[in-house]
């Protein structure tokens, strides 16, 4: 098989003795054909995008098109959903943050639904995928510190310059505060595509166990119990994406040195 | 370096990184039970300050994840 293939001079079994490798399910695969995965190629990634945006709409959208007083059950989970979303925002990021509301909204939603999308057996997760979270951060910190020249100009830079700290620390501490600046779009993206990837390689290893007689029992527990842990996971991953954005939207907006 | 000596390396490093993930518990362990602590000491105050917890237990996680992300690294892509 190309996969197979992929991995270089190793044979179908990867010389582990396994029928599958835990991590053959994070693979980009061209949809169409067996190719290489080129710039505009449609993968499966694309694929799973797509449907992640089309249940979205379908949730947002075409539950909420009744715009019934007394909602029906999409209806109250998409309030629910930007309700949660708007007092988060509000509360972390002030009044004046709000307006950055729909973008905030679409991160969370895109990063949950594709974190959920991926607990479905046989399906592809886009956000273990280091490229995806990657320019989702690199967006939000790239995004943030534009916005903060834009609104501050200069005076952006005091976030460094801690004022209550002595005055001969002050220099150390302005480094140590740019390096931490830096390192936030690596900790941000890494945070997400660790989690989910780590769960489902995890899932994969345990599966691998099932096929052993003497251990099948207690790997089938064992999965049951890790796919509970990796739905509180896809959720809080989620929640922990968007809440950190929001309180670098908040140090941009009002730098608090 | 190739051969039976780089995949010996390979293994032990992957093994030594699950040091990280066992600290990276004991650190998010400590952030839960310190929150635990003053949320029964002020049980009205607690609800304001679970999205302080979730982002402590991110940042403590996070870390335990990269040493997780070491031993993946070791493993597969090198």
């Amino acid at each position: 098989m190309a996969t197979e293939a992929a991995h270089g001079a190793e044979t179908a079994d990867h010389g582990t003795g396994l029928v599958f490798h835990p991590m053959d399910q994070f693979m980009v695969k061209p949809l169409f054909g067996d190719g290489p995965v080129g710039w505009f190629t449609i993968t499966n990634v694309t694929l799973w995008m797509a449907i992640c945006v089309l249940a979205i709409s379908a949730l947002m959208v075409l539950g909420t098109s009744r715009r019934a007083i007394i909602p029906s059950r999409s209806q109250s989970v998409a309030e629910l959903a930007y309700g949660f979303i708007y007092k988060m925002v509000e509360d972390v990021t002030g009044k004046d943050g709000l307006k950055y509301f729909p973008y905030i909204m679409t991160l969370f939603m895109f990063i949950v639904f594709s974190n959920f999308l991926g607990l479905i057996p046989m399906s592809f997760t886009t956000t273990s995928h280091i490229a995806v979270t990657f320019v989702l951060a690199i967006l939000v910190f790239v995004g943030i510190t534009v916005l903060g020249f834009v609104k501050h100009g200069a005076h952006f830079l005091g976030l460094f310059w801690v004022t209550s700290a002595p005055l001969a620390l002050r220099p150390i501490l302005a480094v140590i505060e740019i390096v931490s600046y830096f390192v936030r779009p690596v900790s941000h993206s890494i945070r997400l595509a660790g989690n989910i990837m780590a769960g489902h390689a995890v899932l994969k290893v345990f599966a691998g166990f099932a096929a052993i007689a003497a251990v099948s029992p207690i790997s089938v527990v064992a999965i049951t119990a890790i796919y509970g842990l990796e739905v509180l996971v896809a959720f809080v991953q989620a929640y922990v994406f968007t809440i950190l954005t929001c309180v670098y939207l908040k140090d941009a907006l009002h730098p608090a040195h | 370096m190739e051969g039976e000596l780089a995949n010996l390396g390979q293994f032990i490093g992957a093994g030594l990184a699950g040091f990280g993930s066992g600290l990276a518990a004991l650190g998010v362990g400590n952030v839960a039970a310190n929150f635990l602590a003053g949320a029964l000491r002020n049980p009205s105050a607690a609800a304001s300050q679970t999205a302080t917890l979730f982002i402590g237990i991110a940042f403590a996680e996070a870390l335990g994840i990269f040493s997780f992300l070491v031993a993946l690294l070791l493993m597969f892509a090198v």
